[in-house]
């Protein structure tokens, strides 16, 4: 009936059949190695973006959480008295504390990397928590995907800055919402002795080289401080990092360990 | 390249897939936690994010 069927030669048959020619051209072997390696590398990359900002994210979050966990089990079981006051220069008068538990105490320096506070940033995340640790080298303390303090600004709690910095574009991208933070949102900083309330108040967009932005007054060399103040620095704009975004807030509170953990992250502290 | 591996792959076509497979999910674990935290550190200071003199 139809014409397709019958009308096909019969001798084309037997040549359809014939097996494929195996000899390729030198040439069209090597375009086609190097048209496989080229798609190699683009699924490589894609692969490296992927692992860079979902599962090395994720690792590292995990291991966050679980560096603050073991923080402050320690902290909770260790029932040593505060430690003693660093001896910072201060120009501070005495006063009549405005805290309810009187003067926040300051941690002592600590060691180069190692991780002395936890940060709690509702705003982040109902669950966020991530350790801060001393300096601000990108090996040893940015990429493991907490904060670091700029190891030359003051401690939480002094009067002056404790300026802190982290990733919001990989590493776990602590300060991803870092230009989300509201006027009046709570930055919690734990450490051994207690639990600092800083108040987010302004932000801020500096160059790279903004440094005077972790000045103990911000902006304001040589000026001496009367505020207890923190600073989060990140890199703005996303993915390009050609400027920083500064967060920054005032300390409102502060709550010894004895008194237990501020309501809002009673939650999340401890294991 | 990928055709030449397939032909040196000894088995039926279902032991083939199966090598494969392994070989494959092995070369995802060496890529994720030996060669990617490695161009990681190679990379790591150029996405700064802090203030610097």
């Amino acid at each position: 009936m139809s014409e397709q069927g019958d009308s096909a030669p019969a001798d084309i048959e037997p040549a359809r059949m014939r097996p494929r020619q195996k000899k390729r051209g030198m040439v069209s072997r090597v375009v086609g190695v190097f048209g496989e390696l080229l798609i190699t590398a683009g699924v490589l990359v894609l692969l490296f973006l992927g692992w860079q900002f979902s599962l090395n994210g994720i690792m590292l979050s995990n291991q966050q959480a679980s560096d603050a966990d073991s923080l402050a089990q320690n902290w909770a079981t260790q029932t040593a008295a505060p430690t003693p006051t660093a001896t910072q220069p201060s120009a501070e008068p005495v006063a009549p504390s405005t805290f309810q538990y009187g003067e926040p105490p300051t941690l002592a320096t600590p060691g180069n990397a190692q991780e002395f506070a936890i940060l709690y940033v509702p705003r982040f995340g109902s669950d966020f928590k991530k350790t801060i640790a001393e300096g601000v080298d990108p090996r040893s303390v940015l990429n493991n995907g907490g904060a670091g303090h700029y190891s030359t600004t003051q401690m939480p709690g002094q009067v002056g800055n404790f300026a802190i910095a982290a990733h919001r574009d990989g590493w776990g991208s602590p300060f991803l919402k870092i230009n989300e933070l509201q006027v009046g949102d709570q930055i919690y900083v734990e450490t051994q002795d207690g639990w600092y309330t800083y108040t987010y108040r302004s932000s801020e967009y500096v160059t790279p080289y903004g440094v005077g932005v972790i000045d103990p007054v911000p902006q304001n060399p040589g000026a001496s401080p009367v505020d207890r103040l923190i600073t989060l620095t990140s890199c703005n704009p996303l993915y390009i990092a050609s400027e920083r975004v500064i967060a920054y807030g005032v300390l409102t509170d502060w709550t010894p360990r004895s008194a237990g953990p501020p309501a809002a992250i009673a939650g999340l502290t401890g294991a | 390249m990928y055709a030449a591996l397939w032909h040196i792959l000894p088995g039926p076509v279902w032991v083939r897939i199966l090598i494969l497979l392994v070989l494959l999910a092995a070369v995802l674990y060496a890529l994720a936690f030996w060669v990617f935290p490695w161009i990681d550190d190679l990379t790591a200071p150029v996405r700064d994010v802090t203030v610097d003199q």
